[in-house]
């Protein structure tokens, strides 16, 4: 008896000391995620309600107003026409040729290393710095890119300069910026494809390209699912390319995307209350693409 | 022997050529045009090849920003807010994937929930605090609102947990706290894992602008890819120096990267697919 006591109080004790122990190194973490997630998420909420603005000190309870005032403004229907404009093109490429890329690069063939870091480098450079070379790219007047088309015989065009192209640009150049991110994804994703399942489909006489469309593409249907998610997300949030090569939005605002939009509204323009509505209208979009993301994702490929 | 096992595909290599040259031409144009004489930039047609290679407009990027002043900002904020991260991350993560203690579930879905908020929805109420707490302006200001610790902490957390119990159990048995378990059993044994946590979470600070840019007004606070924008005016940009000073913001980023590329592509498999 006196033993099974004994245990039992050690066990006791044991999970005493180990809650102890988390006690101690959970505390930073759970001041990081109180101060920055929490208290600011309370208070957003609490902002969308009231007139909120950074030029008036008296602030009061104004209802749904905020959310009203947005929901029927041209401008964030705008923003958020050009942002699905923008997922749209950005997604087919950024999948389709990240895919197209990866599957050149699986190969067994020379300057690999070199092919992958050339695909790779312009994710890792600040955003702020490659687009500003960009923006010398879109000079109508002396940039390369026209003298090229020049070359080619195509008239100039005006680039970040005209509403009809503005957008498109923006566009090209994230594309070039993020391509690689997801050629990556990808390429791990083909290389944990075990070769036993190829060499089995080649074997009963599949020929390299069913051997992709039958055998590699149904086992990458997770990878493709989260670059699509992601990339559908990550398009809601783009903002730092958009503000360095279109300050204001570009022509007639055809490069006024949905973060530019809150943005605008809480600094720009003072209207915090209206950012803060605008912002929790945002969340929500992003909410639901990340809950059919996570719908999507539990469909598992098992290797097994 | 394994040359041979190499084989030729002529059109995938003509067509990886043709892409990796797209990608790379916007740096050759960088590295070009930061030695260009403003005739070589204005003249019609723009010259690609500078006439001469001078240094000029190196030094004349000197003269129009503090160029120092903002890398050192830059490198600063970001070293120490990846070190507060990380540690406050793996001290977390050693809790959740060891441990037992109460509401561990209830805190574990909180964490994931606040990956779903994009910054934006916090930087409203955020600046309004930071300006309340008088941190604008301030090193304190640009570090501790972006100590994101969520994500970095649900990655440490997949790789402690595959470090074995018995590591642990035995440690514990020769008398070790748990605080002697986290520095000299898990630290050493996931590397790689708080590795690539640690140039993630650098890579996103170097590179972080919406928080910098509305947390500083004064100059001196700006940091490298705020203080960049400087050299764009309405009247007529000199492109020549903004590329001397991008060659300067960049290419000790593309060195590392070369020379770390297997770090990095580690880092994004693993953080990419873990979420």
């Amino acid at each position: 008896m006196a033993t099974v006591k004994g245990k039992e109080t050690k066990a006791y004790s044991l999970k005493k000391e180990q809650s102890r122990a988390a006690a101690v190194m959970v505390t930073p973490l759970c001041i990081t995620l109180v101060v920055l997630f929490l208290l600011p998420i309370v208070l957003v909420v609490f902002m969308s309600f009231t007139n909120w603005s950074m030029s008036s000190p008296t602030r009061s309870y104004v209802g749904l107003r905020n959310f009203k005032f947005v929901l029927s403004d041209p401008r964030f229907w705008k923003a958020f026409k050009n942002t699905l404009y923008y997922t749209g093109i950005k997604l087919v490429f950024d999948t389709g040729l990240a895919l197209f890329i990866a599957v050149l690069l699986d190969k067994k063939i020379h300057f690999r290393r070199f092919f992958r870091i050339a695909h790779f480098a312009p994710v890792v450079v600040p955003i702020t710095a490659s687009s500003l070379i960009w923006l010398w790219f879109y000079d109508p007047g002396i940039g390369p890119f026209n003298q090229i088309l020049q070359w080619l015989g195509l008239p100039p065009l005006q680039w970040l300069y005209s509403e009809k192209t503005a957008l498109l640009s923006v566009i090209l150049f994230s594309i070039w910026k993020g391509v690689g991110y997801n050629i990556i994804l990808f390429l791990a994703g083909l290389q944990s494809i075990p070769e036993s399942y190829l060499e089995a489909a080649r074997i009963d006489g599949a020929s390299e390209r069913q051997v992709f469309f039958k055998v590699k593409l149904p086992l990458l249907s997770p990878v493709t699912s989260f670059i699509i998610m992601m990339g559908i997300i990550n398009c809601f949030k783009v903002f730092t390319e958009v503000d360095v090569m279109t300050p204001n939005h570009g022509p007639l605002e055809s490069t006024l995307l949905m973060v530019s939009y809150i943005y605008g509204q809480s600094f720009t323009r003072g209207k915090m209350g209206r950012g803060a509505a605008s912002s929790l209208i945002l969340f929500l979009i992003i909410f639901v693409f990340t809950m059919l993301q996570r719908r999507l994702g539990q469909k598992e490929v098992s290797f097994d | 022997m394994r040359k041979h096992r190499h084989v030729r595909y002529p059109w995938t290599m003509l067509f990886l050529f043709c892409t990796s040259a797209l990608m790379i031409f916007p740096f050759v144009w960088m590295l070009l045009s930061a030695f260009k004489t403003p005739a070589d930039v204005y003249n019609y047609p723009p010259k690609w090849i500078p006439s001469s290679f001078q240094f000029t407009n190196f030094a004349e990027v000197f003269k129009k920003i503090p160029f120092i002043r903002f890398y050192i900002n830059s490198i600063f904020v970001s070293v120490v807010q990846t070190v507060l991260q990380i540690a406050i991350s793996a001290m977390g993560a050693f809790a959740f994937a060891k441990l037992d203690f109460p509401l561990k579930n209830k805190l574990y879905a909180f964490m994931q929930s606040s990956l779903f908020v994009p910054e934006i929805v916090t930087i409203i109420p955020m600046f309004l605090l930071a300006a309340v707490a008088g941190l604008i302006d301030t090193y304190t200001g640009l570090i501790v609102a972006e100590l994101n610790c969520a994500f970095t902490t649900l990655l440490l957390i997949s790789f402690f947990q595959s470090i074995p119990n018995e590591l642990i159990d035995a440690a514990k048995v020769d008398g070790c706290g748990y605080f002697r378990v986290f520095l000299e059993i898990i630290l050493p044994n996931s590397k790689t894992a708080i590795g690539a946590a640690s140039l993630f979470a650098f890579l996103t600070h170097w590179r972080s602008y919406m928080w910098p840019l509305i947390i500083t007004n004064n100059v001196k606070m700006r940091t490298l890819p705020i203080g960049l924008k400087y050299l764009v005016t309405e009247t007529g940009t000199e492109y020549q120096v903004l590329m001397a000073a991008s060659v300067m913001a960049i290419v000790p980023v593309l060195i590392v990267y070369i020379l770390m590329e297997k770090e990095f592509v580690q880092s994004i498999t693993l953080t990419g697919m873990k979420t």
